[in-house]
């Protein structure tokens, strides 16, 4: 299943012949053993250890009489009943559905931009808009939480000057706007440079052969490097849904200058980190991680099934 | 033929570049000013009295040199994970690149699916089995999660498969080098821009943790940058007398916090953008 993933990202795979092919004649096979060793004992004790750790410890309960007892999928059902973390995933499925087409769009129009030489300086503007990704989303949160805030807030100071009421950005009708803004902020560069790399390796003929057909910059940008970029923006895709769903620096720091905003439950991973150090409830929170986990490969897995089977109709 | 400029294009790209460097540049302004003039002079522009030295000053000594420490606790982290990290996925891509044996698809099939699974959804459980080991509130709380990337690997078996070709390696092996001589003597230096990739955003993402650092250890000499400044700023939201000066270190913090990472891939960006090319363009 997973080989055939990297098939439909685009990536080379190496076929069996191949392979085969290269190692005819020498067999070394141990020493192959002893390079991917290291590796993979990191990647069995800090990967899937902790992962089937969770599922074992998602089976118990701790109870006030008795202990901890087994308690099957007494979690799971427990969990998928909670409207605080139903609520929370709802959230981050929403901001999904908005930031992320929103981010991508960016990127990828400053990617045709810089791409496309009609810009004087674009190794500038390529390097301006990635910095903020070398920013910590600590450092990115605090300053624009600083920047919403009423006392010293650049947009307060804007629109005291034009005697006009600022926007609340951390109300409750805001905050999940603000989040997004600062995701944006953060990661717009990134995407962009992904997307200009693959841009980069579109072959040049292409462009000329549609120069000579008489295509102009933004008929060469939809027809040919659009289509040429859809394994990058897939890629760039489902990293989104990973990052979307397991949202929490954000939230977490937004919190402080908005606790009646931002509850607990505001994303499912500040739901789980609440649970395990507020709530001590270690067992369910297992459950909450472990659920959050399957829900994203889900996410991730239903994302490139939609997007490769259309373009293949 | 290339050139003509479109004005419009550009006027929308400078647009973009403002709203991308703004937040920085008042970052900057804020933490040349003194706490009263954070409140009244005008968020983008400098104020009269330009106390950056002052400010810096008063931000890595307060309170016995903590945030000296917490960036020395940075780097230190970030490197080791970075440096680490690098190794394991470079010497791990080049085997399962280069060499056949039994469960190298399985092996690297199960690595590559693992790509999805969120770091940030691992690190209670990995936290509850710290704990048990004794492993929390120490430095290998951070280093040992910071080392597994399956990105990292995947980047790597794909940049070897194309960047060490096959006739050298035989070359070598004919010449009666050993594999492993063949792969630090030979292949490592063709694998440099792909392990230049990988450290960098290795780095990057354990300069940026916070999630992990927050659970793991509540020792203020061990905390990260982030974790640091994140405690600062609770403290300064808090209220009470000392708010403003909280304040003035918060944000002074937080401008010599960006600029290490910042000047590392201003001065790295021939081998981040190659690397991220090879990776880009195949994954």
């Amino acid at each position: 299943m997973s080989v055939n993933t990297t098939d439909r990202l685009g990536a080379r795979a190496p076929s069996r012949a191949d392979v085969r092919r290269r190692a005819r004649g020498v067999s070394h096979a141990r020493t192959g053993y002893l390079f991917v060793a290291p590796f993979m004992l990191v990647f069995l004790g800090l990967l899937v250890l902790p992962l089937a750790y969770a599922a074992y410890l998602s089976l118990f309960q701790e109870r006030l009489i008795g202990g901890t007892v087994f308690a099957g999928l007494g979690n799971y059902t427990r969990a998928l009943t909670d409207p605080r973390l139903l609520h929370g995933v709802g959230r981050v499925g929403l901001f999904f559905l908005i930031q992320v087409p929103i981010m991508l769009a960016i990127a990828l129009f400053a990617a045709l931009a810089i791409d496309s030489g009609l810009l004087r300086v674009a190794k500038g503007f390529r390097l301006g808009i990635f910095l903020p990704y070398a920013v910590p989303a600590v450092v990115a949160t605090l300053m624009w939480g600083y920047l919403y805030g009423q006392d010293f807030g650049l947009f307060a100071q804007l629109a005291d000057k034009l005697s006009l009421s600022p926007p609340k950005f951390l109300s409750s009708d805001w905050m999940l706007g603000s989040i997004a803004n600062i995701v944006t902020w953060e990661f717009t560069g990134y995407n962009m440079i992904i997307l200009y790399a693959a841009l980069r390796a579109v072959p040049h003929d292409l462009y000329e052969a549609a120069a000579v057909d008489g295509a102009g910059a933004i008929r060469t940008a939809w027809s040919i490097k659009i289509p040429a970029l859809r394994p990058a923006l897939l890629v760039c895709l489902i990293f989104s849904v990973i990052g979307s769903f397991q949202l929490f620096s954000e939230p977490q720091l937004m919190q402080r200058l908005a606790p009646s905003v931002i509850d607990g439950g505001y994303t499912p991973n500040l739901y789980g980190y609440t649970l395990a150090f507020t709530g001590q409830e270690v067992n369910y929170a297992a459950t909450v991680s472990f659920l959050l986990g399957a829900v994203i490969v889900v996410v991730s897995y239903a994302v490139l099934f939609v997007t490769t089977r259309r373009s293949r109709s | 033929m290339r050139a003509r400029h479109s004005n419009v294009l550009t006027i929308c790209m400078v647009a973009l570049l403002i709203y991308f460097l703004l937040p920085l540049f008042w970052l900057f302004v804020a933490s040349t000013k003194t706490v009263g003039n954070l409140f009244s002079s005008f968020g983008l522009w400098f104020a009269d009295d330009f106390s950056l030295w002052s400010n810096i000053r008063a931000t890595v000594t307060n309170g016995d040199w903590v945030f000296s420490r917490w960036m020395a606790n940075t780097v230190f982290y970030s490197v080791v994970s970075a440096g680490g990290a690098a190794f394991l996925c470079a010497l791990a891509g080049y085997g399962f690149a280069k060499y056949r044996f039994r469960g190298n698809a399985a092996m690297s099939g199960l690595v590559l699916g693992a790509i999805m699974v969120p770091t940030t959804a691992l690190a209670i459980p990995t936290y509850l089995l710290f704990s048990k080991a004794g492993l929390v509130n120490t430095p290998w709380a951070i280093i040992l999660p910071s080392l597994v990337s399956p990105f990292g690997l995947f980047l790597m078996r794909i940049y070897a498969q194309d960047a060490v070709p096959d006739g050298i390696i035989e070359a070598a092996r004919i010449d009666g080098a050993g594999e492993f001589r063949i792969f630090f003597q030979v292949a490592a230096r063709m694998l440099a821009p792909g392990i230049v990739t990988v450290v960098l955003f290795t780095l990057v993402a354990t300069w940026n943790n916070y999630f992990l650092p927050l659970i793991m250890l509540n020792n203020p000499d061990l905390y990260p940058v982030t974790v640091g400044l994140a405690q600062w700023s609770s403290q300064a939201g808090a209220g009470g007398g000392t708010t403003g000066a909280v304040l003035s270190l918060v944000i002074t913090g937080s401008f010599l916090s960006v600029i290490p990472l910042i000047a590392a891939f201003l001065l790295l960006q021939r081998y981040w953008q190659s690397g991220l090319a090879s990776g880009g363009i195949k994954a």
